[in-house]
This record gives structure tokens, sequence and C-alpha cells, in this order.
């Protein structure tokens, strides 16, 4: 227990407004928290850093009255208390966005952000009225949001949005933010940030909580670092940089790879003819006559915002949606007509952006998962083959180095960045020619992610064409022998690995931000 | 384990601690059967003798059956609430065809022979489950509404065809060479009902597919997250498209048995069964949200409901106070279903 660190000590001038003393909590046989001491200073932002599994999210559970701690207090303004529920905490000021969104998506914004806490009159709710206050707060974000839109019809990054402006509508005095940037574009997370810096002047204490490490460092006060359950370090943002929280994090120095050199590439694997793809109504194309090729070997990185359409083309090419034009070709064969089975029997696979969504059976056992896209190569006779599918999954695990207890557990009790193993594992596992990846690291530690592009590098060295999204800069910069950048549905740049992250940024239509 | 590297990583999620709240819960339908029949046998000496436990085992088959064929659709997260119309209507197939089909531009009158009826009967029953299957793989029509629709549908062309009245002489004519059709409801191979018979050999073929095949897999993933499933390379709308026409054919398969046990089809028969067979399923433990369950629970499920209504009868209490029983016991089913599924995210 490292109660020698104690932020106390530290030269700081802001009042204490909620602090955890010796919090710990304990799930069965799982200590997820060992004792930690955490502040919040009125006013400021504290950043929460630590790898997944390190115990970020159970504290502010905690603080926001979710879980209740197994030991140890928490005091708001100097006096101990205790929180019934996150209702209970909700009235004493204290607001927490989660990292999984929790919006209803048949509902409209307007219902979402009033949701339980209507505007009621004699005459019902008072719809006007709500619509008014949630075109403000939608104006403070600068998004651009119709109040009456289905929250199922927005894209992820403005879902978030909404999820942020409800926290905000209840006019916290401590907002728990988890994540909050993992599905924004970067103009997005600087507005974001500003509406920070305000409530910040308000007097709004803010906890951040990111993956994203420079970006929290652009905005936070303090930074706390969180591992294996114990605090591991604390100091003011002066004090720090990114190489300090790195190195707290992990214990030791982590750069995401180069590209693999020392072979030539083979030929073009994956050529993607101007293809089209149009969204539901049909008026607007949302990846425009896009060309493309990927040799064996070669690692292809797409940038761009949210709403680019970097989802849509890998989607397309996968064989989920349907080009309206043009042509894919695999190893020169036609596929524009082919299934998503047949794709893949073809060697052309889609690691989906969304794991929970797209990417697992939360019903199925961690091996399950990993075979499940090559079942019928496992069957002999009339059966799979029990022996010859542990061996497929035993394989896979050691491939892509899945930390399970055993296979035969549900997926859902690994973590985040080895289920993120699991998905690449069960598509790898297919023995495909090109592999197609959205946003491979999003919502994972920075270990997971060295790991992740390791294997990808792995795997070009050994004649796979790989293309990966990505809306990290930092993430282009790793393991790409080619830079794309996509805007409104077209390439606008192409880079080799030596661009710097200025140029990409720049075509990608944001702002040069620092 | 086999690998070692495996194991030996993440030693806190090994689970070594037997959960006794667990097994019970996981074990409650075998739990519920056993707490049946020593009640039932304490009340009445009739109850746990081999005849009775024969003829309460064949009624049983009938819904067992069923609830084989609504544990495949429920696996993919759809329901089935046409089986019961469509075990009717099958029953009425095959009371037709065994009257003989007159043909009037020729002047005669063809008896099939009973193996022929039976194929008819059952592909007929296919068929009508891959409408269904079409309708909500395709045109995603919600499956509850499709299975609606084909139960009305089903019911109706059965009171058409007869007019509203039964089908009473099945047993066939020695002349038209089509007897034998009481075979399915009366007869016994080695002192067992052929229709328990039967129901054993479908659990069992069942049972295998979804555990062993690829095919069961796909069913479960389907149920369990139909988008990751597709992305995967599983034929969602085939797998779609097969348990609704499973479902129709083990219905036709009931249908046979039934009317085959009172040697009539009548156009009412299997009336409500659907929602027998869903809850055998939920009282088997499957989920009905799909990706959970298995066909020993299920046939658990299905033995918990006949032993139960068939013990209330032989002990007298009054086909009012059965309903009643049978709904608190379905009650208690989902309680503990959700008790078992509900701390989990999914």
């Amino acid at each position: 227990m490292d109660t020698s660190i104690l932020p106390v000590s530290e030269p700081e001038t802001s009042e204490i407004v909620l602090s955890a003393r010796n919090v710990a909590k304990t799930f069965g046989s799982i200590q997820a928290l060992k004792g930690v001491n955490f502040d919040v200073r009125r006013g400021q932002v504290t950043a929460l850093f630590g790898e997944n599994g390190a115990g970020k999210s159970t504290l502010m559970k905690i603080l926001s009255g979710v879980y209740k701690p197994t030991s140890g207090t928490i005091i708001l303004d100097g006096e101990p208390i205790e929180f019934d529920s996150s209702t209970d905490a909700r009235n004493h000021g204290i607001s927490i966005i989660h990292q999984e969104l929790s919006l209803a998506p048949n509902m409209t914004v307007r219902d979402n952000i009033f949701m339980g806490r209507e505007i009621r009159t004699m005459k019902g709710v008072d719809f006007a009225e709500e619509e008014r206050q949630c075109r403000l707060l939608l104006a403070e974000l600068e998004e651009n949001i119709d109040p009456k839109t289905k929250v199922e019809d927005l894209r992820l990054g403005q879902q978030q949005i909404v999820e942020i402006a409800r926290a905000l509508s209840v006019n916290s005095r401590i907002l728990i933010m988890d994540e909050p940037t993992s599905a924004l574009s970067a103009s997005e997370v600087e507005v974001l940030f500003k509406v920070i810096r305000d409530l910040k002047s308000r007097g709004v204490s803010i906890v951040y909580i990111s993956h994203h490490l420079e970006e929290a460092l652009q905005i936070t006060d303090h930074a706390v670092v969180l591992r294996d359950g114990n605090m591991t370090a604390y100091a003011p943002r002066g004090d720090i940089d990114l190489e300090w929280i790195v190195r707290h994090m992990v214990g030791e120095h982590f750069n995401l790879g180069t590209p693999p050199t020392g072979y030539e590439f083979g030929d073009i694997v994956l050529k993607v003819g101007e293809v089209t793809v149009v969204d539901g109504t049909g008026n607007q194309k949302l990846v425009d006559e896009l060309s493309l090729d990927v040799r064996a070997g070669e690692i292809v990185c797409i940038y761009g915002l949210m709403g680019a359409g970097r989802t849509e083309l890998l989607e397309c090419l996968a064989g989920r949606l349907v080009a309206r034009h043009g042509q894919v070709h695999l190893n020169g064969r036609d596929i524009t007509r082919a299934s998503i089975a047949e794709r893949i029997a073809e060697g052309l696979v889609l690691v989906p952006e969304d794991r929970q969504r797209d990417g697992l059976v939360q019903t199925m056992t961690i091996g399950q998962n990993l075979s499940l896209a090559s079942l019928l190569r496992l069957v002999r006779g009339l059966f799979t083959s029990k022996r010859l599918e542990r061996e497929h999954i035993d394989n896979a695990i050691r491939r892509t180095t899945v930390k399970a207890g055993s296979p035969d557990h549900l997926i859902g009790s690994l973590s985040g960045g080895n289920q993120q193993k699991v998905v690449i594992g069960k598509m790898w596992s297919t023995n495909p020619k090109a592999i197609l990846l959205d946003e491979p690291s999003r919502g994972i530690d920075i270990g997971a992610k060295a790991e992740v592009f390791r294997l990808l590098a792995e795997g070009a060295r050994e004649g796979l064409a790989v293309l990966y999204t990505t809306s990290e800069v930092g993430e282009c910069l790793s393991v790409a022998h080619r830079i794309i950048v996509m805007h409104k549905g077209k390439i606008s740049a192409e880079f080799g690995s030596d661009v710097t992250k200025a140029r990409i940024m720049a075509a990608s239509g944001e702002a040069v931000v620092h | 384990m086999s690998s070692t590297d495996v194991s030996k990583m993440n030693p806190t999620a090994t689970k070594p601690k037997i959960n006794i709240a667990g097994l019970l819960i996981e074990g409650r339908a075998f739990g519920a059967l056993l707490v049946i029949i020593v009640f039932f046998s304490l009340m009445s000496p009739n109850y746990l003798t081999v005849s009775n436990l024969l003829i309460m085992s064949s009624h049983v088959a009938i819904y067992g059956i069923l609830a084989i064929g609504m544990l495949l659709v429920i696996l993919t997260g759809g329901i089935d609430l046409s089986v019961g119309s469509v075990l009717g209507l099958a029953g009425i197939i095959a009371g037709f065809l065994m009257q003989g089909i007159t043909i009037n531009a020729f002047g005669v009158i063809l008896y099939p022979p009973v193996w022929a009826v039976t194929v008819m009967t059952l592909a007929f029953g296919a068929f009508l489950g891959s409408i269904t299957g079409v309708l909500v793989a395709y045109l995603r029509v919600p499956s509850f509404v499709a299975t609606l629709g084909i139960l009305y549908v089903a019911r109706g062309i059965a009171l058409l065809i007869t007019n509203g009245l039964t089908y009473n002489n099945l047993g066939g004519n020695e002349t038209y060479g089509n007897t034998g059709f009481d075979w399915l409801g009366f007869n016994r191979l080695f002192g067992i009902p052929v229709s328990v018979i039967i129901l054993a050999l479908l659990a069992a073929v069942f049972g295998i597919i979804l555990a062993r095949s690829a095919f069961g897999r796909w069913i479960y993933a389907t149920g369990g997250n139909q988008r990751a499933a597709e992305l995967s390379g599983v034929p969602v709308p085939f797998v779609h498209i097969c348990v609704y026409a499973l479902s129709g054919m083990l219905a036709s398969v009931a249908g046979l048995v039934l009317s085959s046990q009172l040697t009539s089809a009548g156009p009412t028969a299997g009336f409500t069964y659907e929602m027998i067979a869903i809850a055998a399923v939920v009282i088997g433990g499957a989920s009905l949200n799909g990706g959970r369950g298995n066909v020993r629970g299920t046939m658990l499920g299905a033995f918990v409901i006949g032993f139960l209504s068939d013990g209330l009868v032989i002990i007298g209490v009054s086909a009012y106070w059965q309903t009643v029983f049978t709904g608190a016991v379905i009650v208690l089913a989902v309680l503990l279903n959700s008790l078992q599924y509900g701390g989990k995210r999914f």
C-alpha cells in the first residue's frame, strides 16, 4: 500500500472538495482497489491515468455512488459520507459520464437529456421548454444536432456529445468523465476542452480519465496514476510530462513500434476501384469513388475524423455494406458481389470498430468466440472436431497473446484489451490474405495497443496485407508504411511513414492544434 | 488446460470454489422434477408406477417435441407462436390425406400409404416454418408478429379444410393399403410407447447438433450477437430459415403423434400448446434473449410441466387449479432465469 504518497503534502492552495481515504474494493476474490487516496480540488481538473484493469473505473464508480467501498472512507466537504446510490451522489452534486454510453437509442436527444427529470407542468411534459434548454446545451458544445433526432441515428461521436450534454444539464459541482473523448474527433475534443475550462471557471471540479495521454495532459491540473489497484504516483501538472505518466503506468518505456522493414512488398492483394457507398437515404455519399491498393506485406493506415467515411469504407470492403459503384478485387479476383462468408473464405476479414456490438458474442466463451469464424474448417464428418477446435483456439490465444485464465470462461471475464485481441484472433485465425481493422486501439490501454501494433507488424512481415484506421495521429506514425488521410469520403492526402503529425492533421481538415 | 502459458497468466480468473447456490440454480429444473415426483408419490400410490410413468411420458412427448423446435427458435433470439396451430393443421393434413385424394379428371381416389402421408405432412410443416423464416430473415418482420400471423392462418386453414369437423377414422383400410397410422400413438417397442422413443431420438439428435455441429454453434452465435455472427461469416438468414423450418417440422411430428394417439384429427387440436412449449424451454433455463439454453434443460422443463399437470389430475385437483399451478411454476422459472442471467451484462 502506497500510503507514503499522500497528495496532501503538495503545495496546493485550492480547497479539496471530495476525497477518498484508503479506499479498497474487492469483487469476490479479485482486489480491484487496494487502499487508494485520491483528492478532487475545487475548480480544477484531476486526471486519472492507468492501464485497463488498474482500478480507474472502479474508483470512479465508488466516488459516484455506483459501488460501495469494501473499506476506507469518502470525504465530501470535510465530512465523511456514504452514498446509497448514484442518484444519492448526484443529489450531492456528483455526476459521472460512463465509458459505455448509457443512452436510450430509440429516444430523441431531448428525451435522453431530460430522462428521469422531465420538465412537468399541469398539461404534461413541457417539450418546448426542454427543447429550448437542449438547444442551448448543444450550442454550448458547438454541436449542430437537432434535439428531436433519435440517438440511434447519431454517429458515435455525436452520441458521446449528447452524453456529456446530459451530465452538464444537471449542474453538477463534481463531474467525472470516464473516457469522454474515445469516440470524438480532434475538433470535437477541442470543443469539449473549451467547455471544461468554462466549467472550471465556474468552480466545477472535474475528474478526467483517458487513454489519450497527450490530450489529458493538455487539460489537466493534477495527475494521479493507478497501477494494479494501487496509487503509484501523484503530481501537479507543472511537474510532469508524457514520459512520466507512461513510466508510472506501465513501469517501463513504451512506443507503438516502427514499420517493419527488410523485405519486399508482394503483389497487390486488395484492390479497391472507385468504390462509392451512400447512406440510408441514398442521397449522401459516405465514400466517394475511392480507389486504393494494398500490397502483400504492406501496412496502410487510414486517418480521418469522425464521419470521414473510414468505417463505411471498411464495412463495404468486408461485405456488410453494398457499394453503389466500383469494384473490390482480392488477389485479382472480383469479390464485389461476394457475401461476408465468401470474402472470409477468400481471405478478406474485418475487425470491427465496436467490439461489444459487432465483434463478440457475449453469451459464448473465449474459445467459442475465437473459433466462430473458422468453424467450417474444423468440421470432420458431421461435427466439429473437439481436438481441432482446441488446437485452433490454443494457436489463436498464443498468436495474439490473449491473457485468459481458461478459454472456457465467458468472454466478458476478459479486460478490454484482451477482448480486442480475441476479436483480432478470431479473424486472424481464418488465415486471411488481407485484414481490415477499424480503430483497433479504441478503448484499450497503451500496453495492449503496443501489442496489437506489434501483431500487425508481424503479420505484414509474413505477407499479410494490413489496412487499419485510426483517429489518433500518434497511431498513424507507428507501424504503417503508408498513411492515407480521408476527408468527406475521399482521399485527401497520402504520405510515407516519415510524415509529421501536423501535415496529417492539416490534410484531414482539422485545425492544427498545439 | 493443455496450454500452460495461458492458464498461469491470470490466476484470479479461475474459480476453484464450488458455488452451492449456483449449482441449485443450474439444476433447478431437475430439482423441480424430483420435488414433483416425490410429492405426488406421497400423495398417491398410483403415481410412481411404471405404467403411469409411461402414460405420463407419452403425454410429455407431444410437449417435448414442440419444445425442441421452440428451443431452436428461442436460441436464435426469436419466438415461434405458431407451433400449436401448425400441430393442429398437420393432423388435419394427415387426416385429409388418409381419407383419400379424389382426382375428378380420372374419376379415381388415391390413397397414399402412411409413410407418404407422414412425409408430406412433415414437408408441409417445414414449408410453413420456412415462410416464417423468410419473413424474419429477409423482410425483418419480428418473429413474434410473423408467427402470430402463421398461428391464425394455419388455424384458419385447418377449420376451412374440415369445415370445423373432425376426421375420425384414421385407422386406414386394409383394402386401400394405408393402415398403420395408429402405430405412432399406440404401439410400444420394448414396452415403451413409440411417441416417447421418438421424443428421445429427437432430443438426442438435436442435442448433439446443438452441442457438436457448426450449425449448432451458428444458432447460439446468431442469438448471442447477430451482428458479430454476421461479421464472422455466419450465414444468419440461412440459420433463421432453418430453425423456423425445423420448428414447423417438429410441430408436424407432434401433430402426427397426437392425432395417432387419438386416432382422430380435429381442427382445434394443439390449441395454446405453443405456450406450453415456451414454458418448457424457459423452465429448462433458456434465455428468451437468445444464445443460452440446451436440449437437456428443455426436456426437463417439458417433464416438469407434464408430470405436474398429470399429477394434479391423479390426486384430483380441479382443472382450474392446474392452470394456476402451471402459471406459478412458469413465473418461478423466469424469476430464477433472471437471477442466473440478470447479474451478467448480457
